[in-house]
């Protein structure tokens, strides 16, 4: 073996010297302990290697087989948006000492990790209003889930309520989370576009453990947190609210209408759509639910000069050192992305940050208003921030199919989830200028004209 | 350089701003009239307020005090710290992958599913199994999502089996998914060589069994030898084999978790294929499976039919969506770039080249610390810290002089059934000169614990703060900034 990967130091004089230490001849002679019949014969069936620019020129031909939001206006939401990232996000979460770091857990040296994830916890919980935030999770989703099984193990009750105003794609990871861990989910229907509150109301029993709202809710409609709060507090059960972290800049946050547990996904804050992941969960609770938080937390401390300093804390709840006790199995975090979180957030600022929230609900309304003149109608009863449904004579797919013919992705489909497939959910992001709008429009417009 | 321990917080003064919007070019909406009045915030959120060179220079002074791969030797056994290549950062952020929406229609993102399609397929050839899921942030979710197709593999067959067996080296996240599925975890004792004890586990496979959880090479670094016939014990009471992939870096090109016996494998792609720790994440852990599993694997799958590529969710017996979309799509890209860097060739130097790695340096260490398994090991060894313990220097000690030296210590106290333990991976992409220099270091410590262990008790002396109150941040948390305490601390020290 010579180094001829360039990932790969090792010299036939390295191999030969390290060889003569173990006094064997071989490296075949260091694999003598795998069974004779289970060792692979001949080489593994995939792609010979490729040297780097050749490999760079094929990805780029592969990545150019997908239509990307910076040539086509994208219109789609549904959970994933096209906002405008800083550039110094990228650059900053592109420093090695961050990406090649593993898990801070020798603090000496992870100082720079842990206190950016420390001040990223601070913004989410400003945010949300709430005590305390861990360090991020796989995503907003899988937070959903594991908001509900803390609910349930620290209610000690059986069920769970979730609104069918929650991503479908949330209910679905819900309810395979649930059946592992043996709770039961039960829906609750929609009243228009938001949740039924007299339905939510007889759906209520001793044993729910928690309701579970978005915020915005999944159609882009503002759900009345304080009035769904009054609802579960009656019997006793956890408000767990799932909230757009964007939309919170202008939405009153959830710690302050009574939400015991808020979660959500941070990608609409300096993270890309990346077909949809990596994103960064993240999960924020009431003081009295500290120490049954999942995933890692920081703390600050100091060393023994009084120096301030950061540390993983409150490890005595994680898997490692709980085993089968633990309360969740999960290990890692998104940090990398909680990272790029907290310096698009540190970048907005308190001003941008409402100033970006402003230019989500202004296009949106806009677009809103503007489909309305050309006689289509907005399918919301409630206000909404930043997506909306709109009802389209034609199909979705069709209406769609026109607009990608005019460079434009279009909205989302709700018939699959939801049956209507006339009905299709259109977010309008700060990244869509008024001349995209209104080309959306007009081609939405000739498109039915056309047909009828 | 001037060292700034500042929080970017206090950094903060009103009236900055670090970024640049345009300004609306539609018409204005007052919130007020649209939304109802207790829903409008009332507090804005206390977002800092910095220019784009102070968000620069501190985030910069943040990466300076801390330490990757790039910076230094790694060495932290079952982690697989090697190195994260720059061609997959480049790629992972070309437009046509960092800027395409999940919900777009499948004609638009042929490419993207076309990578997934054929990073399953690679992924399965690799471990020997027929079918491989993507959809996995970690190896956790991958056991997770791989312990609920067990349940429904036996659900379908009418059987209820409530144990799912794991051996007291395995790693605590094993244990703790047994729970989280909803299975009774057991513990099964290793014998004196650190292997799985055959007589051992037989006493505990019964009808009630529904899995055994093993890695191999185990955690100890040492290759299962009996693996067919602990296979064979666990088939035979009609039980599954789940391979937890975190150690997969030995066996690429050389065996697979399919030859072995394994019926489930869940691989660490930010252990194995190279995308970058990040600091604690994000990962994937994609999830591969024989035939007999296939119809539980989660939804959708990426498909092939007729030369296009479909995401296809049309499975009763699925156990459903484990994770949003179609997993870590950024990192999978990553992966994938490396495993067209390497080939089928490169792969398998890899495995050899770290098994060599690691072998050598344990024979390089044997002279200063007990080595307490003597076979061959394969990317990774185990030491033990007892004879330093005995004059009154503990593992983390030691541990903390490292960093004196610029290395990240190994990982200590685990596995847990070695004294004192500490878990050495070099992997395969340091050279030589980087693990004699280890070595040096290392004897060095040994022989300043005999000669000055003051030296090593008091470690680490170089690094920019000393060792931290642990019980203190977790007797007291503070878990976040608040601009009121700073504010009283600020009155208190007047």
């Amino acid at each position: 073996m010579t180094a001829t990967f360039r990932y790969l130091p090792d010299t036939e004089k390295d191999q030969k010297e390290m060889l003569s230490l173990l006094n064997v001849h071989s490296i075949d002679d260091l694999f003598e302990d795998i069974p004779v019949d289970i060792r692979l014969e001949g080489e593994l069936n995939i792609p010979k290697a490729d040297p780097e620019p050749i490999l760079l020129k094929k990805m780029s031909q592969l990545a150019g087989k997908n239509k990307h939001a910076n040539h086509y206006p994208i219109f789609l939401g549904a959970g994933t948006y096209d906002h405008y990232i800083p550039s110094v996000v990228n650059h900053m979460i592109s420093r090695s000492e961050f990406y090649t770091a593993y898990t801070p857990y020798q603090p000496e040296i992870s100082q720079g990790e842990l206190q950016a994830i420390f001040e990223f916890q601070t913004m989410v919980c400003e945010l949300t209003g709430m005590d305390v935030a861990n360090s991020s999770m796989y995503d907003g989703f899988t937070s959903l889930a594991e908001a509900a099984s803390l609910a349930v193990a620290s209610t000690r009750r059986s069920k769970v309520l979730v609104s069918k105003g929650v991503h479908p794609e949330s209910r679905s990871i819900l309810n395979t989370v649930a059946r592992g861990q043996g709770y039961s989910v039960e829906e609750v229907n929609l009243a228009a576009e938001t949740t039924d509150l007299e339905r939510l109301q007889e759906q209520m029993e001793k044993d729910t453990a928690a309701v579970i709202v978005q915020y915005p809710n999944f159609f882009g409609s503002i759900e009345d947190i304080k009035e769904i709060k009054k609802i579960a507090a009656e019997k006793g059960a956890l408000l767990v609210v799932s909230a757009n972290p964007l939309a919170l800049a202008l939405l009153q946050a959830p710690g302050k209408l009574g939400a015991d547990i808020v979660i959500g996904d941070m990608q609409p804050l300096g993270i890309p759509m990346a077909f949809g992941g990596p994103h960064c969960g993240y999960f924020a609770v009431n003081k009295k639910f500290m120490r049954k938080v999942p995933g890692r937390i920081v703390g600050q401390t100091s060393d023994e000069q009084g120096k301030r300093g950061f540390v993983l804390t409150l490890q005595a709840r994680e898997q490692h050192i709980r085993r089968d006790k633990a309360s969740s199995n999960i290990c890692s975090n998104q940090a990398l992305n909680a990272l790029a979180s907290a310096v698009c957030m540190s970048a907005l600022g308190k001003q941008g940050i409402r100033h970006m929230a402003q230019l989500n609900l202004e296009k949106a309304n806009y677009m809103a208003k503007l489909l309305e003149e050309k006689g289509f109608s907005v399918v919301n009863k409630s206000a909404f921030f930043n997506e909306f449904i709109v009802e389209l004579p034609i199909s979705v797919k069709e209406a769609n199919a026109a607009l990608f013919d005019a460079g434009i992705i279009g909205g989302y489909d709700l018939g699959t989830d939801y049956g209507s497939y006339n009905h299709m959910l259109v977010a309008v992001t700060d990244q869509r200028t008024k001349e995209e709008i209104d080309q959306f429009a007009e081609v939405l417009e000739a498109v039915v004209n056309g047909r009828v | 350089m001037v060292e700034s321990n500042e929080l970017i917080f206090e950094v903060s003064q009103p009236g900055r701003v670090g970024s640049s919007l345009p300004v609306s070019d539609v018409d204005k909406v007052d919130i007020h009239e649209k939304f109802p009045e207790h829903l409008i915030r009332d507090t804005p959120a206390e977002l800092p307020e910095v220019s784009e060179l102070q968000l620069v220079r501190h985030y910069t002074a943040l990466s300076n005090k801390n330490h990757g791969i790039d910076n230094g030797f790694y060495p932290l056994g079952s982690c697989t710290m090697k190195y994260n290549p720059k061609i997959n950062e480049d790629v992972a952020r070309f437009e046509g992958f960092s800027r395409i929406h999940p919900y777009q229609p499948g004609e638009t993102v042929q490419g993207a599913l076309q990578l997934l399609y054929e990073l399953q397929e690679e992924l399965a050839e690799i471990t020997g199994m027929d079918a491989v899921t993507l959809q996995p942030s970690a190896g956790a979710q991958g056991e997770w999502t791989g312990l609920m197709m067990v349940r429904a593999y036996h659900e379908q067959k009418g059987e209820t089996r409530t144990k799912v067996l794991v051996p007291d080296s395995a790693h605590g996240t094993n244990p703790a998914t047994a729970t989280v599925a909803g299975y009774k975890a057991v513990t099964i004792p290793s014998n004196k060589d650190g292997l799985v004890d055959l007589e051992e586990l037989k006493k505990h496979v019964d009808s009630d069994t529904a899995a055994l959880m093993l890695t191999n090479p185990n955690t100890l670094g040492l290759f299962e030898k009996e693996i067919v016939e602990i296979a064979n014990v666990v088939h035979e009471a009609g039980g599954l084999l789940y391979y937890d992939g975190a150690n997969a870096n030995a066996i690429l090109g050389k065996t697979t978790p399919g030859k072995m016996g394994f019926d489930i494998v869940h691989l660490n792609l930010h252990k194995t294929f190279t995308t970058p720790h990040g600091g604690g994440g994000p990962g994937a852990g994609p999830v591969g499976v024989k035939e007999k599993l296939i119809p539980y694997l989660p939804i959708p799958r990426i498909e092939k039919a007729n030369g296009t590529y479909v995401l296809n969710s049309n499975y009763p017996l699925s156990i459903g969506r484990v994770k949003g979309y179609y997993g870590n799509f950024g990192i999978l890209v990553r992966a994938y770039t490396y495993i067209r860097t390497m080939g089928p060739d490169g792969l398998r130097q890899v495995s050899e080249s770290a098994v060599l790695h690691a072998n050598y340096l344990r024979k390089k260490l044997e002279p200063y610390f007990e080595a307490p398994y003597s076979q061959i090991c394969k990317h990774e060894f185990v030491l033990s810290g007892s004879r330093q313990k005995k004059l009154g220097v503990r593992t983390l000690d030691m541990a903390k002089r490292l960093l004196d030296f610029g290395y990240h210590p190994p990982t200590i106290y685990f596995p847990l059934n070695v004294e004192e333990c500490m878990m050495i991976e070099p992997t395969e992409t340091e050279s030589k000169e980087t693990m004699d220099a280890f070595a040096d270091v290392m004897a060095q410590i040994s022989k300043e614990v005999e000669e000055n262990p003051d030296m090593v008790l008091s470690a680490p002396h170089t690094t920019v703060i000393g060792r931290l109150d642990e019980v203190q941040a977790a007797r007291q948390p503070v878990l976040r900034y608040k601009k009121e305490e700073s504010a009283e601390k600020e009155l208190v020290k007047a």
